[in-house]
């Protein structure tokens, strides 16, 4: 149990636990209830009650004459396992979850949430998800995602690449909303798929009613069946339940803290929309790969000693310094405006080149691209070796630059790779169309 | 024993129990958990967001029962959003934010008034509601006080949970399965007030409610149509608890207790008829469609010709029970459409009814033959799209079925004629879980302290200060107190000068005929004051400030225009006697005859002519000089 302290002692000592029914006496009433566990970071001086009607209710210790009335059961969640039909039919689509709670289980009894891991939990929880395709599913670990780490990406790309080989048409991954588009770049990087690869997650948890979680699902479902073999996210287009859009891995990023069309593309329209199950392509000209038109291939090797620095008026050569010191191998600016940083930090720049570290710079505009000849420091920047990414955002330069630096330690190589597009992260030419504003004017 | 509608009911023999349940609108500068203003606005939404929502999973038959029925019927909800006037906590795209402390100590105060224990550490919860009245699918509401007294004519009350809550959005419709909501209401904080169920006479019920409306009274709630709700637990002995919701006006509730007793008491009726018959509910539904393709009724063609089904189930041993009359013009057959209405359907046929609404004897006679329906035996028909139509028997089968137990545990909703309707299953404890995106709330000492140290007056505590402070009248002061004019009272009195008991009774009584006669007397504010010092200062007369009123409501004056428009000005002195030496020397022939015993009809002649416009008891005084002075 998580009491602690005080709280704690007192529920040893008269051989209370989580679960057991007691009566609290205080001086003018009595409470009776459930014992119910009390969050992690809470105080040692009350006890949390269920009530009959459901309420729950803190009680401070403090003058309180606590009786055990009867023992229960440590609640416990004991579903039988499903027997599920394999529908010759329809298509494999695994689901390989990472964490988050795109699907739970409420306890009512004690109100607590548990996360559901197993394939099989996720189809109580949505039972619609095997009328549109054969579902397995695996939980490869249980993070949040802002506790990602590059080892998780390669973990993950394995073990969808375990599912491909092992047949799926399809692969959704199951993540957190907070870094998805990091790991959504990552996969794109290391995984050459000749099957799509979703990503999903929910920014509501499932845990509640009004949760996108189900919408996503099921799009994600829907597309993982689709003929665009690359790595996506799927994840609501509006903050209407009955549409998804489909974003490029590369080209995605979580625009919003809590609303469910968080992530957008950007520098780029989305792939598709997700409509009722059908999935369809939003600009006809847009290439992609199809389904069965590479060999699945993975290329996972990193180098997790990146520097991510945003570049800001009151920057010092410090931070750069500490990296170069520490043995980073590499270095990724997000730059102000068409790609700078104040002239004072160049000596720190040109010391990075000597010593062989790749400085890659990006805009901390999000929307447009880099250009480092249109003013002076500029130009003194790519004097001092710094590589524009283009267009390419900073969030996917970074993974980028993780993964090139896997692959070679050569400087020029990295260089070359990072100007490369690979799997659709740069493009050469600026739509006015991809830049969004809508005040109704 | 056969109960007649009309009948009058030993409650006491009956074992009639009742409990009652407030919710008031608190009126706090902001929402409970998002910094929107606490109003409804009728402007036209900006945006709409279209939702879905799903009860959320548990083990195997936790799940809610409420829930769980209303899931059935897979609606869309489309909600009423504003860029300002709502955000996007109440879209449910924001974690909410912390508690509103201003709404807290609202309900410390209320909770100290009713005498209640208020709990150490106040835990917000999800109370599951997929009616679509809540965006997330639940409505946030937390225990903050327990075990309350309050004394009756008739016993004591126990006043058992006080809980603050968020208010649901508002509905505003339905249409092709989207119900439609307006998101200004959702997030009001409210307070609900719930007794125990110990009441056992309606005037009992309408004492406590009162009582409760005096003590929320003393504090910042809202006042108003919809600001305050009052749902009834009803139930007798050997029936079931009934939650019957928005019962509006007190004034109908012992008709509404009286009609929900007759139905519990014919539901029994009808269960032990049922039982004598040995009923029984088939499970298979059957398809009329083959049977029916030639009908003349419009509703059954419709739905053939437009993809949809005719379905039918058997009832065994129901004939004759479904017509029965439960509550006045409502019958058993009405219930059974309740819970069918619920997945969409408009509504059943029944044998009982049967021929009519276009379905011919011969019809019956060939329905009949094909569900091989005994004497005893009845059938319910639906007509609509196939899976809403299976639904709809389902349901009715379910409610049959019950009727073999005698009487459901049942939300119901209060109509206007005092009858109720089916809304939903008594909602279960197993719909409350806990509200992880808002901390837990220690109530400090401190706090605590402090609003009991700073309660507001009590309604009756305000009485008896008035009473004796302005020497009012028991009567009066009580008007004053339970229209909540007390304040205004004080300030017109401080201000003006007026003698109190005439500020009271304008106050009390002329302005609620101001508004009988349709006038907004809420919009006088300053013309009140501005009136009253008009009578202070002599310019008008105390008969005349109705008169001035109306005139400042209906053609917008200042109260000085409207003295003067309405000729309401006070005459000098002067003026007065003119007018009056007229009317004696108009009148010589009756003064001669009868002397001073002419006064009254002069009296009366001359107030005709000077009402409003001069005092009375000057009139009454120049009037006797006058004729003196003509005898003499």
């Amino acid at each position: 149990m998580s009491y602690r302290g005080r709280a704690k002692q007192f529920l040893e000592s008269q051989n209370i636990s989580i679960g057991d029914m007691i009566s609290i006496k205080k001086e003018a009433v009595e409470y009776r209830g459930m014992l119910l566990d009390r969050a992690e970071d809470a105080d040692q001086l009350h006890l949390v009650l269920k009530m009959a009607s459901g309420y729950n209710v803190g009680i401070a210790l403090d003058g309180a004459e606590v009786e055990l009335l009867e023992k229960g059961e440590k609640p416990e969640i004991n579903l039988p396992p499903l027997d599920i039909q394999q529908d010759p039919e329809k298509k494999d689509v695994s689901i390989i979850s990472t964490g988050g709670t795109v699907a739970s289980i409420i306890d009512y009894k004690t109100g607590a949430v548990h996360p559901a891991f197993t394939a099989d939990d996720l189809l109580r929880a949505t039972p619609e998800l095997l009328d549109e395709a054969n579902i397995s599913g695996k939980a490869i670990m249980n993070i949040l995602s802002e506790n990602m780490k590059p080892e998780f990406w390669v973990q993950a790309a394995q073990a969808v690449a375990d599912e491909i080989s092992g047949g799926a048409d399809g692969v959704v991954v199951a993540h957190g909303t907070d870094t998805m588009h990091y790991t959504a770049a990552a996969l794109s990087f290391i995984l050459e798929t000749p099957v799509p690869i979703v990503l999903t997650g929910a920014q509501r948890s499932s845990d509640r009613p009004s949760s996108d979680a189900f919408l996503n699902l099921m799009s994600s479902v829907a597309m993982a069946k689709s003929d665009i073999a690359e790595v996506t996210v799927c994840m609501h287009s509006t903050e209407n339940d009955n549409q998804a859009h489909i974003h490029r891995g590369t080209r995605v990023r979580k625009m919003h803290t809590s609303r469910r069309d968080t992530f957008n593309s950007i520098n780029s329209p989305p792939m598709a929309r997700v409509k009722e199950g059908k999935v369809k392509i939003i600009d006809k000209n847009f290439h992609y790969h199809k389904r069965g038109e590479c060999q699945l291939e993975v290329n996972d090797s990193l180098e997790e000693k990146v520097g991510f620095i945003k570049s800001y008026p009151g920057i010092t050569t410090e931070l750069l310094d500490y990296h170069i010191d520490n043995g980073y191998k590499g270095l990724l600016i997000e730059g102000t405006g068409l790609g700078h940083c104040p002239d004072h930090l160049i000596p720190s720049l040109q010391r990075a080149a000597d010593e062989k570290i790749p400085v890659v710079m990006t805009s901390q505009c999000l929307y447009g691209r880099t250009n480092l000849n249109v003013y002076s420091t500029g130009r003194k920047l790519l004097t001092a070796g710094v590589i524009p990414a283009g267009d390419m955002l900073p969030e996917v330069a970074y993974v980028k630059l993780v993964w090139a630096l896997g692959q070679t330690s050569q400087r020029e190589e990295v260089k070359k790779i990072m100007q490369t597009n690979l799997k659709g992260e740069i493009n050469e030419k600026s739509s006015s169309k991809y830049f969004l504003r809508d005040y109704g004017e | 024993m056969v109960i007649k509608m009309d009948e009058n009911i030993d409650y006491d023999k009956l074992g009639l129990m009742m409990g009652l349940e407030i919710h008031q609108q608190l009126n706090t500068t902001k929402k409970l958990f998002c910094p929107c203003e606490c109003e409804l606005t009728d402007k036209k939404p900006k945006y709409r967001v279209l939702r879905y929502l799903r009860p959320t999973q548990s083990e195997l038959g936790k799940i809610d029962r409420a829930a769980f029925e209303e899931s059935r019927r897979e609606l869309t909800f489309l909600y009423d959003a504003y860029p300002h006037h709502t955000c996007l906590v109440e879209t449910d795209d924001e974690p909410p934010h912390p508690l509103n402390q201003e709404a807290l100590e609202i309900g410390l105060i209320i909770a100290t008034l009713l005498d209640m224990q208020v709990v150490d550490e106040f835990h917000t919860m999800r109370k599951q509601v997929i009616d679509g009245s809540n965006t997330g699918g639940f409505q946030r509401t937390g225990l903050l006080a327990i075990r309350g007294h309050m004394e009756t004519p008739y016993g004591k009350v126990t006043i058992e949970n006080l809980c603050l809550e968020e208010d649901a959005a508002r509905r505003m419709g339905q249409r092709k399965g989207k119900v439609e909501f307006r998101l200004d209401r959702l997030g009001i904080p409210l307070l609900e007030i719930t007794t125990d169920p110990s009441m056992k006479r309606p005037e009992q019920v309408r004492e406590v409610a009162y009582q409760i409306g005096q003590v929320l009274r003393s504090t910042k709630v809202k006042r108003g149509l919809g600001t305050i709700r009052q749902d009834l637990n009803i139930s007798i002995r050997e029936g079931a608890r009934v939650e019957v919701k928005g019962v509006q006006d007190l004034d109908s509730m012992e008709q509404l207790v009286k009609n929900e007793v007759l139905r519990q008491l014919k539901l029994l009726e009808i269960k032990d008829e049922l039982q004598k018959r040995d009923a029984q509910v088939e499970d298979k539904i059957h398809d009329l469609g083959e049977q029916l393709k030639d009908t003349e009724s419009k509703i059954i063609h419709k739905a053939i010709k437009t993809g949809g089904k005719v379905l039918a189930i058997k009832l065994k041993g129901y004939r004759g029970l479904i017509g029965k009359e439960v509550q006045p013009g409502r019958r058993f057959g009405t219930e059974l459409a309740g819970y069918a209405k619920k997945m969409g359907v408009a509504g059943i046929f029944h044998t009982d009814e049967l021929p009519a609404y276009g379905i011919t004897s011969r019809e019956v006679e060939i329905i009949n033959q094909f569900l091989e329906i005994e004497e005893e035996d009845a059938f319910i028909l639906v007509a609509d799209e196939k899976d809403k139509a299976r639904n709809a028997l389902e349901e009715v089968q379910r409610r049959a079925e019950m009727a073999m137990g005698g009487v459901p545990e049942e939300t119901r909703k209060a109509l206007d004629d005092a009858n109720t309707e089916y809304l939903r299953p008594l909602p279960t404890a197993s719909r409350m879980y806990v509200e992880t995106d808002i901390p837990t709330q220690v109530v400090s000492k401190e706090l605590l302290g402090y609003v009991q140290a700073n309660l507001p007056e009590l309604p009756k505590e305000k009485e008896a200060r008035i009473i004796d402070g302005y020497n009012l009248s028991e009567d009066l002061a009580h008007q004053l107190v339970r229209q909540n004019r007390v304040e205004q009272f004080e300030e017109i009195v401080a201000e003006c000068g007026v003698e109190p008991t005439t500020v009271a009774s304008l106050l009390a009584y002329t302005l609620k005929e101001l508004r009988r006669e349709g006038l907004n007397v809420e919009n006088l504010s300053d013309s009140l004051k501005g009136t009253f010092q008009l009578l202070k200062q002599g310019k008008i007369s105390k008969d005349a400030v109705s008169e001035v009123l109306v005139g400042v409501l209906k053609e917008n004056w200042t109260p000085e225009e409207a003295a003067g428009n309405l000729n309401l000005l006070m005459l000098s002195g002067e003026n007065v006697s003119t007018i009056i030496v007229e009317i004696v020397s108009a009148n010589e022939k009756l003064i001669t005859e009868r002397k001073m015993g002419a006064m009254g009809s002069l009296m009366g002649m001359a107030m005709k002519e000077l009402k409003g416009k001069a005092d009375g008891k000057l009139v009454n005084k120049l009037l006797k000089e006058e004729i003196q002075k003509y005898l003499q």
